[in-house]
């Protein structure tokens, strides 16, 4: 008996020692409905949910939303966008302009800017960076590492790959110490946008050469970055600097003391890496973090009803029905008008996506310029969708209809559902419609992309604020997965990129619009806004279509 | 002893090459194969033949197999995809945390699940005994991650006792970490708050991960202590007068161990795998969560390595358990 008393007290002494652990640091930040947190930020340190760890802090190598989120707070671009839009204001540099020709760009720069390792930001440091990334060799001319530059610049001062194009950037110079002369091969009207990429960072250049940040080694598809820089250094002008980062726990970043903007409210920046949705949200509640950012929709309405705050990031994408013109019975416009008033996107919109969504009804979001008003637009009407059907001499109707299956896209969050609610409504109006299906990778976009499929479903998240990274992606070159695509159209989208006068891109791109869904390669039908998260107290954060977001505008009320 | 070890540690030779076999061609069945892991969602045709040829996926399978092992044997696991570090590195630095959790849910698990067996069975029949069978049901049925959220949702939403995620503070970006196991670190370097804030990041995900094991080993003892119990030499024992704590540490715990013991060797391997789950909900730096997030970013050099070096440690641990009872055993010794 004496024996199974002492096993006893094993055990409550166990269960002791878990009270006893969670007494010693439990009391340390207790919020209102008496949950705590010891992490609690408040003051001078703000914990930032992320999604993952950054996988770079040297923004050359990265395209993805946790690293280009980082890079935002520690470097600064040339120019940058306006808070919360994609119109372009004064960065690095306060005032540009472009030759004639829209191939000499000459930038002014904002003079008294250091560098967090207290060297001087100048023309030469501008011109540097411009220089690293034009020099790029073997490894880093790979897609998945210098991804940024191939879009907006395409090619290198020697490339790898023959195929690839020639390169947009020229070359720099640094005329004086704060104008810097950037030559391209070819006038660019999104070179000025593609700038405000965190990708064009302006990095110390001391830091770069000290710290081996072109030493990157491996293959195209494993590369590795063998340099301290990125991992443990990253040298820039902006308000914060790298205190700390160490992956699979916290990214730490101070405000620099000498930076020549407003001095950040809050000291400290950390983001914090918890992969799971559920798990971000419980750590808000307990008050370990102050924010995060991609929430599930499912999560709206008891976060905001438990006070936190839901903001909501203005649309950048665009989900669409494919259309293939060059596919029987789809090349006759009538039926693909048809089709565009026989879908409800109304009802879809609704019924599928979160609050905040907007239906679209042309291949951009509104946000950005060259956006149209007056497009044609094709009103849900099943009785004009069966009339232009009997119009068309197309007898019965068939078409096939592909949907991708494991996948979600935050245009496209349940590809089925969509798929099945669009197939009833053409069926109602008349089509038969033969469903096909396809894993997302690589069958699907392998079928859709070659020309495979006839009406699809689809959509596009775009880089940066520029017209032509959306229509100018879809239609500006021939593309099996549109069909034919009609050549006055690829003009005005080919002469909207080199044209440099923003007035008369803005009409251009206008015009174009209207042509497109006159000509109807598919009928677009949303636009979602992913939602960010913050405590009652966090101010001044504002979500930017292009998630270019600064948390040195953001602060705690009292 | 040292023929019965040596006997055990020569057979990890073919279990091991058995293994490699099986990571080698479970990576290459992966939808899509490797090669769409690494390009990603536009490859071209002609990009997924060049990385075909790159990485000698277009070689015979044998050929590709020699060379797997020839890497793995000069610990060259590749890059991650993802974090684009060697990936032998990754998995060292994530090493120590994985070590910290497994160890303390087995402890958890053993020191609670073998008194509580224990007491179930000499108490057979009683309402302790029909509630740890009914709570060992339980542990066994619940899902990792669902008891996760459970208790981040009692312990540290509502009590607000211990932190939701991490294994550390956030705050608390000073402390130094000479071996990578936190609350040792905490101890070596003479912060005795910083040790004490890594506990308490551990407890709850211990607790989680600890639950399976914990009903495993609670049935299994009380199985086991049943069954000793009943033997003749006990009641020979009893009929010598014999006191009770001797014969329930001479003779009932000691016969009682050997099947325990293959229960917390099976279990700590098997703990291995819900890391995977309970690391990604508590958002802990291990391991596990590593490898989940390299299921669902397709680094398939990570998962190759991952799943292999798990395998590698199951085994490992099992050999010790095999090791294990020689010792408890002298029987075994000589089998």
């Amino acid at each position: 008996m004496r024996n199974l008393r002492r096993q006893g007290v094993v055990a409550l002494g166990l269960a002791g020692l878990l009270v006893g652990t969670a007494a010693c640091g439990g009391d340390s930040g207790t919020n209102d409905d008496g949950a705590s947190g010891s992490d609690e930020g408040g003051g001078d340190t703000l914990v930032f949910g992320a999604s993952a760890d950054p996988v770079s802090l040297d923004p050359a190598y990265v395209s993805d939303g946790e690293s280009l989120r980082a890079a935002r707070q520690i470097y600064e671009t040339l120019v940058t966008t306006e808070a919360g839009g994609t119109d372009i204001v004064e960065g690095l540099a306060t005032e540009w302009e472009a030759d004639e020709a829209g191939t000499e760009w000459t930038f002014t720069l904002r003079d008294g800017v250091t560098f967090h390792d207290g060297t001087e930001f100048n023309a030469e440091a501008v011109c540097f960076n411009f220089d690293r990334w034009y020099n790029f060799e073997g490894v880093q001319q790979s897609p998945s590492v210098s991804y940024y530059w191939q879009t907006v610049f395409t090619g290198f001062a020697t490339n790898e790959d023959p195929e690839q194009g020639e390169s947009l950037y020229a070359s720099c110079e640094a005329t004086d110490a704060t104008t810097a002369v950037i030559e391209l091969t070819a006038p660019s009207a999104s070179f000025l946008p593609g700038l405000a990429l965190a990708a064009f960072s302006i990095a110390s250049p001391t830091a770069l050469e000290e710290f081996g940040a072109d030493e990157v080694t491996g293959t195209g598809e494993e590369p590795r970055f063998d340099g301290a820089y990125g991992l443990e250094e990253a040298v820039g002008t902006g308000p914060y600097m790298l205190e700390s980062f160490e992956p699979g726990n916290r990214l730490v970043m101070t405000a620099y003391e000498d930076y020549w903007g407003d001095a950040p409210a809050i000291e400290t920046i950390i983001f914090r890496p918890i992969a799971d949705g559920p798990a971000r949200r419980q750590a808000l509640e307990a008050g370990e973090i102050q924010g995060y950012d991609l929430v599930d929709p499912a999560d709206y309405e008891a976060l905001e009803g438990a006070g936190y705050q839901l903001l909501s990031r203005p649309a950048f994408n665009v989900g669409y029905v494919g259309i293939n013109t060059a596919k029987p019975p789809l090349d006759n416009p009538q039926i693909r008008q048809a089709i565009a008033h026989a879908l409800n996107r109304e009802a879809l919109v609704q019924a599928q996506y979160p609050e905040g969504s907007e239906v679209a009804t042309q291949f951009m979001p509104p946000e950005l310029f060259g956006y149209a008003d007056d497009v044609t637009e094709y009103e849900y009407d099943v009785e004009k969708a069966k009339a232009l059907i009997a119009e068309s001499g197309v007898a019965n109707p068939t078409i096939e209809f592909w949907y991708p299956t494991g996948v979600s896209r935050p245009y496209m969050p349940n590809p089925e559902a969509n798929f099945q609610a669009f197939q009833a409504d053409l069926q109602a109006a008349g089509f038969t419609v033969t469903p096909q299906s396809a894993p997302w990778n690589p069958d699907y976009l392998d079928a859709v992309n070659t020309g495979g499929a006839g009406l699809y479903l689809l959509g596009w998240t775009g880089d940066f604020g520029d017209p032509d990274n959306f229509i100018g992606t879809f239609f500006r070159t021939d593309q099996p997965s549109w069909g034919t695509i009609p050549q006055e159209i690829q003009d005005q989208l080919e002469a909207g990129r080199t044209e440099t006068d923003e007035a008369a891109r803005t009409t251009l791109y206008e015009e174009t619009n209207r042509a497109i869904m006159e000509q109807l390669p598919g009928v677009p039908y949303v636009h979602t806004s992913p939602r960010l998260v913050f405590a009652e107290n966090v101010e001044g954060y504002e979500p930017s279509p292009v998630s270019i977001e600064e948390f040195a505008r953001v602060s705690f009320s009292d | 002893m040292l023929r019965f070890a040596a006997r055990r540690v020569l057979l990890l030779v073919p279990i091991l090459i058995g293994l490699s076999i099986l990571v080698f061609l479970f990576v290459r069945a992966l939808p899509g194969g490797p090669e769409t892991a690494l390009l990603g969602e536009n490859a071209t045709p002609e990009r997924v033949a060049q990385v075909r040829e790159l990485y000698g996926l277009d070689r015979p399978v044998y050929e590709q197999y020699v060379s797997y092992v020839q890497s793995v044997l000069s610990l060259d696991f590749g890059t991650s995809i993802t974090t684009r570090q060697p990936v032998a590195e990754e998995i060292a630095r994530r090493f120590p945390g994985t070590v910290e959790l497994t160890v303390t849910a087995m402890l958890i698990a053993v020191t609670v699940g073998v008194p509580l067996g224990f007491i179930a069975a000499r108490r057979y029949g009683s309402w302790v005994d029909n509630l740890s069978t009914a709570g060992s049901l339980l542990g066994i049925a619940i899902p990792v991650f669902a008891l996760g959220y459970l208790l981040k949702y009692v312990f540290a939403l509502k009590l607000g006792w211990f932190p939701t995620q991490g294994r550390e503070d956030s705050l608390m970006f000073r402390n130094e970490h000479p071996t990578g196991f936190y609350v040792l670190d905490g101890i070596v370097t003479g912060n005795p708050e910083a040790a004490v804030d890594a506990l308490r990041h551990l407890i709850l995900p211990a607790l989680a991960l600890a639950t399976i094991p914990l009903a495993f080993i609670t049935r299994i003892t009380r199985a086991s202590v049943l069954e000793v119990a009943g033997e003749d030499y006990v009641r020979t024992a009893e009929a010598k007068g014999m006191t009770r704590p001797v014969i329930t540490r001479r003779h009932i715990l000691r016969n009682a161990m050997l099947p325990i013991v293959t229960v917390v060797g099976l279990q700590t391997g098997l703990l291995l795998s819900g890391a995977v789950l309970t690391e990604t909900v508590f958002a802990f730096d291990g391991i596990g969560r590593f490898l989940a997030q390299a299921v669902f970013a397709r680094d398939f050099p990570v998962i190759q390595a991952g799943i292999l070096f798990l395998a590698v440690i199951f085994v490992l641990v099992n050999l010790l358990v095999d090791l294990s009872y020689g010792l408890l055993d002298p029987r075994v010794r000589t089998r």
